[in-house]
């Protein structure tokens, strides 16, 4: 390693982790309703959405209304993504006359976007019109993100609260998270990448001749708007096909830290806005400090393998630096596995290098990653859920041996609890290895496959991971744009999303309506470092050796044969 | 009342051992009794692993070429045996508690019962017949029939069968002694008294439903851990039922009998395996305690206490008040005033005359006069006073104020010294008896409530575990504070009424505190409904008994601390072992995965960290710790994990460290030594 690619480590950790304390309040502040600095300017915008959807801000929702009213807007923006895609040849904003999109491509992509996975089985620049990227795609980005934050704060207002029946409203929540928590990051961060050179046009693509007397197009678009979006709300849906690997989408050394930065900053934050919902910043501390030592193991263990010499070359005299075969020169080994522990971290699945080339033990990681339910900072409000249930899981495990019935900060778990959280332990063991045994043990949909053996088995299992993960990135060389794959990923996606949703807010309500008991001397610690081992420990156990068996056929297989 | 508690342990640590070897027997024989599936229902995760057994049985007679059959029969009964280990150890926790309910039951089986009929005659019919509301009569010599309250008549009643206390006890109507309980007998008079169960719903009854694993009502948190270990069940199922579609599309295969191993031992089955004994044998406990809980959820309510409010007599001072010092006028030296107070107290056959005598002769040795020496004067409302008169000399003591008109003396001439002390013993609580002879004052005695020994200890550890304890007393604030900071409690209710009892009680809860309480009377029944946890006192009335969620056989206040260890234990012991059990997957799979795709990518060798010599022997290895480790643990869950007076950090440090990283380390070292044994003894 270089003493820039340390800069960049660094520097990565101060941008995502300094202003995370004061973000994390200013999201407690604003969901909770609260005035802050944006209210003079954004205030009479939030009241006009609700004067105009007829919603009265003041009224709460239990948490049926709330799950009702979730999904009601989610199938809404489904079908409008879905009809735009199938039709948008027939639309306008459409300057290179591209045709509506197969059905189960649209399918596959509408809800995709609305569980915020951004899944691509297309490449933006051939298959998606001006249009559908603005209209369709980005809109989703934000709302989806939006609503994942949602969903978080409705479980924070759960254990929050005392004996109440109501987890806030959903409309409210949804609002408020668009208009203060993503449209301000969003627009910075959209004007400093234009400042960068990313294409922000409606201008039709660029046709060039080159030296050598060839055509060449060069697509263009409104692209930075996208990306900041993209990245801020852990979609990941390239605005071009090789995401931000491609010099528009990530044109320079300091657009790449912007960009890898920008995908953890609002999970890491939202850290924070639960300690506030629990007047507890100890809470956070301990959560974050879990969060980062798996983000480091597996950073490291990843770092580690891709600066390893290639093996089959050592025997022939050649002389070696780290491999960057599939790795954008330009940011290096250390930059591209920086983005790929990251993406996969945060269920964000943008990348700026090729997963499919990094060695197996890096594959591996990006897989663990997913695999754990994206808990690791994760989506946006989406993976501070999935990790207050490994806590909650945790508590109940462990939280017995201090001679007492679990209880998390005074809330009892009990039968009801555990059931919900069983629902989603067994999440992404279905997403995963069910669908992706189904789609395994069919001999067209097995074709999809580039290459033998376990690296062929890792295409697989990633694509199903990705997609039962809601995280989005694939390994290439897996043909996944086959009606088969795009049906079957759909339903993975949608399994990782509301399999996941649905339990968190029966489990908010729930929580709300139950007393809380006094804290004191005999209830279970759960900060300090005691409490952050054990849920690390919890996470590996419960969430992560569930897929060693299957991973020992992929990854660990293909890195043992190249080391043996 | 009163019963020591260390005695009660003893006695039935020695009955324990020898109960033990009894029973090792009948609970193999129940370990094959218990493998019909409606009973094993109970336990999903055991249930997974007999269809496996039964699976992998049936796999036996269509061998696989990667597994020789004499492996493949030894994985299958290796399954069975875990079965049946999880089955001996529900049944050697069973057997426990029903050898102590057998043993009470049996006095009862053919008991007859003389019924009131409705034009006040009677017949005779089977104990079993009553219902609840039938009068029965019970003259001196019978057996009580049920439980019931007496409505008439005043008798002994020798409740040895219950409470192990061979001295009788007085039971009548009305007021706070008018329960009985069934079984027992009547020593002297007769009784009429009203059933108040059914058949079915007796005392006993419910003693044996806690401890017989069929009819047991699991407890709330029993329930969410079994949903938790069939969850983890069904992630391990999905886990082992899509590897083989995986092996296939990598172009290999696993062997069946290889994934049904590797799905037992994946499962948590230790835990599944002992959740029913470890439940059975908190109850036990309980039982052997002699406290009757209605249901375990109470006992898993005592572990979660927050606040434990405690009567003040008979609970933490032993009721009766003792002499704990004497002062002497001016002018009269220690001997005098001894030698007088000890006179004045020898005719007094109250308690406190009686602490009075006792700690004089430790402290002198006089010489006493014979019983026929002296003249006793007894206490009467009209003087107050009691003494003994020998010859001409009049031995007196009593109230302050008795005592001074006895003397003729007026409150202000009481010499200054000696009324600094009468006050300074009224402000600590205590209670100042002068002591004259004629008209000479001769000093005074502090009498005071005692704390029993050991209480401040007890109440320090709960402090530890973070349990407050409050007092509540019908003394006056000043008194109760004053033995409050004696016994160390940290909060006192003090001039309590059963309308501030219950109060507080609902303040306590209020602010999110679950409270245990104990009482004996009628008053004290809707505190006993409203606190979490309410124990009642077995000599207690009815409505009492009624209203609390357990009882005390013994009478023994004191026992709320114990039935609080036992909560605690309970849910410690459940905690343990569920960690230590999902703890051990680690081990498993480094032992079982490389084996398992040994045919397929042979690479996957370097995985075997412990060295195990075969792929055979390993998913042996494997399945056999998996079996053995459920015996192994037996006696811990019968006897429970002890829980330590320290702060729930302290405690989850520790058991985390045991429990968890033992549930890592252990099954490394478990596995390699039975893999070294199957290969030495050439069983693969």
């Amino acid at each position: 390693m270089h003493s820039y690619d340390i800069a960049l480590l660094l520097a990565f950790f101060a941008i995502v982790l300094l202003p995370a304390p004061w973000l994390g309040r200013f999201y407690y502040n604003v969901m909770e309703g609260q005035r802050t600095w944006l209210t003079p300017v954004l205030g009479p915008v939030e009241r006009a959405c609700y004067r105009l959807a007829g919603v009265s801000p003041g009224h709460e929702q239990g948490w049926r209304h709330y799950a009702l009213a979730l999904l009601a807007f989610n199938l809404a923006g489904f079908v409008l993504l879905f009809g735009v895609l199938l039709l948008q040849g027939h639309l306008p904003l459409n300057p290179q006359h591209l045709p509506g999109q197969e059905w189960s491509l649209a399918l596959n992509t509408a809800v995709s976007f609305v569980t915020n996975t951004n899944w691509q089985a297309y490449s933006g620049e051939a298959s998606v019109s001006y249009l559908s990227q603005m209209l369709g795609l980005t809109v989703q980005n934000f709302v989806s993100a939006a609503t994942g934050l949602a969903v978080l704060v409705a479980l924070c207002r759960g254990i929050a609260r005392r004996t109440s029946a109501t987890l806030g409203n959903f409309w409210v929540d949804l609002t408020r998270a668009t208009l203060y928590g993503l449209l301000p990051l969003c627009l910075v961060l959209a004007l400093l990448l234009v400042w960068q050179g990313v294409p922000q046009t409606f201008t039709d693509y660029v046709h060039a001749l080159t030296l050598q007397g060839a055509e060449q197009v060069i697509p263009l678009g409104p692209a930075a708007s996208q990306i900041a979006i993209k990245q801020l709300g852990t979609n990941g849906g390239g605005f071009f096909g090789v995401n931000s690997a491609h010099p528009f989408e990530n044109p320079t050394a300091l657009s790449n830290l912007l960009e890898v930065g920008a995908i953890i900053l609002i999970p890491v934050a939202l850290v924070f806005t639960f300690g506030h919902y629990v007047k507890d910043l100890r809470q956070s501390r301990a959560i974050l400090a879990c969060m980062l030592a798996l983000f480091l193991i597996g950073g490291a263990t990843a770092l580690w393998s891709e600066h390893q010499p290639n093996l089959a070359l050592q025997s022939s005299q050649v002389q070696q630096t780290a491999p960057l075969e599939g790795k954008e020169s330009r940011f290096g080994v250390t930059g591209s596995v920086l983005w790929t522990a990251t993406t996969t971290a945060a269920s964000n699945g943008s990348v700026n290098a090729m997963h499919d080339s990094l060695n197996p033990l890096t594959g591996m990681v990006a897989m663990i990653n997913m695999m754990v339910g994206e808990v690791i900072f994760g989506g946006v409000g989406a993976g501070l859920y999935g990790m207050l249930l490994f806590v909650l899981i945790a508590v109940f495990l462990a939280g017995l041996m201090i001679g007492r019935t679990p209880e998390y900060l005074g809330k009892k778990l009990q039968a009801r609890e555990v059931q919900l959280l069983v629902a989603t332990l067994l999440v992404m063991p279905v997403g995963v290895l069910v669908l992706g045994a189904i789609a395994a043990s069919l001999p067209g949909p097995a074709a999809a496959i580039s290459n033998p053996g376990p690296h062929g088995f890792s295409q697989l299992l990633y694509a199903y991971t990705s997609g039962a993960a809601n995280n989005g990135s694939a390994f290439a060389g897996f043909g996944a744009n086959t009606v088969f794959h795009n049906l079957m990923i759909a339903l993975a996606m949608l399994i990782g999303r509301f399999g996941y949703i649905l339990p968190v807010l029966a489990l908010a309500g729930s929580l709300a309506a139950k007393r809380s008991a006094a804290q004191g001397l005999n209830s279970f610690p759960t900060h300090g470092p005691l409490f952050t081992g054990l849920l690390l420990l919890t996470i590996l156990l419960v969430g992560g050796l569930t897929f060693l068996p299957t991973l020992a056929l992929g990854p660990v297989a293909e890195h043992l044969s190249q080391v043996y | 009342m009163n019963m020591p508690i260390p005695e009660v342990k003893a006695r039935h640590a020695s009955v324990d051992q020898t109960r033990l070897a009894a029973l090792w027997r009948p609970a193999l024989v129940q370990a094959f009794i218990k493998l019909d599936p409606r009973q094993l229902k109970r336990s999903p995760v055991m249930l997974v692993v007999a269809i496996t057994a039964l699976l992998t049985t049936l796999l036996c007679l269509a061998p696989d070429s990667g597994v020789s059959t004499g492996v493949a029969v030894q994985i299958a009964l290796w399954l069975w045996f875990t079965v049946l280990f999880a089955n001996f150890a529900e049944a050697l926790a069973e057997g426990r508690g029903r050898a102590r309910a057998d043993s009470l039951k049996a006095g009862s089986q053919g008991l007859a019962a003389r019924r009131r009929l409705g034009d006040g005659s009677y017949e005779t019919v089977a104990a079993s017949a009553l219902r609840k509301g039938d009068v029965v009569r019970v003259e001196a010599g019978e057996m009580i029939p049920g439980d019931g309250e007496v409505i008439d008549g005043i008798a002994a009643v020798n409740e040895a069968a219950i409470t192990g206390e061979s001295a009788p006890v007085i039971r009548e109507s009305g007021g706070d002694r008018s329960a009985v309980t069934g079984n027992t007998r009547l020593v002297s008079d007769w009784l009429m008294i009203r059933i108040v169960s059914n058949p079915g719903e007796s005392t006993l009854d419910r003693m044996v439903a806690l401890v017989e694993g069929a009819r047991r009502q699991k407890t709330p948190n029993e329930i969410a851990l079994d949903i938790l270990l069939i969850g983890l069940t069904l992630v391990f199922l999905i886990v082992v039922v899509t590897l083989q579609p995986f092996a296939h599309f990598v172009g290999g295969s696993l062997p069946l009998i290889f994934l049904a191993a590797l799905l037992v031992t994946l499962i948590p089955t230790t835990i599944g395996g002992l959740l029913s004994a470890i439940g059975i044998a908190g109850m036990d406990r309980l039982v052997r305690l002699n406290v009757i809980a209605r249901s375990g959820r109470a006992v898993e309510a005592a572990g979660d206490v927050h606040t434990l409010m405690l009567d003040k007599t008979g609970t933490i001072t032993f009721g009766n008040r003792r002499c704990s010092a004497l002062h002497a006028a001016p002018g009269i030296t220690p001997r005098e005033l001894g030698e007088g107070a000890l006179l004045a107290s020898l005719a007094d056959d109250t308690a406190e005359g009686k602490s009075i005598v006792e700690y004089l002769r430790q402290l002198h040795g006089f010489v006493e006069p014979a019983a026929g020496q002296f003249e006793p004067v007894a206490f009467t409302a009209q003087t107050r006073l009691s003494g003994i008169d020998v010859g001409p000399r009049r031995y007196r003591k009593g109230a302050v104020d008795a005592v001074l008109a006895f003397v003729g003396m007026q409150r202000l001439d009481v010499p200054a010294a000696l009324a600094r002390e009468i006050e300074r013993i009224a402000q600590s609580g205590g209670t100042p008896l002068l002591v004259c002879v004629d008209k000479r004052l001769l000093g005074v005695i502090h009498l005071k409530d005692v704390v029993k020994p050991g209480i401040r200890e007890r109440f320090a550890e709960l402090r530890k575990l973070g349990i407050r304890t409050v007092m509540v007393t019908g003394d006056n604030p000043l008194t109760a504070a004053a033995i409050a900071a004696e016994a160390g409690v940290d909060d006192v209710l003090a001039e309590a009424t059963p309308e501030k009892k219950l109060a507080r009680i609902r303040q306590e809860q209020n602010d999110g505190r679950l409270v245990a309480m104990c009482g004996d009377g009628a008053n004290d029944a809707p505190a006993l409904a409203q606190a979490d946890v309410g124990m009642a006192m077995n000599d207690g009335t009815q409505a009492a008994r009624e209203a609390a969620n357990m009882v005390d056989l013994d009478s023994d206040p004191t026992k709320l601390l114990d039935v609080v260890q036992v909560g605690k234990a309970l849910l410690v012991t459940r905690g343990a072992l569920t960690t230590f059990s999902i703890a051990n997957d680690v081990a498993k799979y480094f032992a079982i995965l490389p084996a398992l795709f040994a045919a397929i990518y042979p690479q996957l060798g370097a995985l075997n960290l412990m060295h195990l010599a075969s792929p055979q022997s390993a998913i042996l290895s494997a399945i056999v710790f998996n079996a053995l480790i459920i015996v192994v643990l037996i006696p811990l869950a019968l006897r429970g994990v002890r829980v330590q007076a320290a702060s729930a950090a302290q405690l989850l440090r520790r058991n985390l460290l045991i429990y968890g990283l033992g549930g890592i380390v252990v099954p490394f070292a478990g596995i390699k030594l039975i893999d070294l044994l199957l290969n030495a003894l050439h069983l693969v």
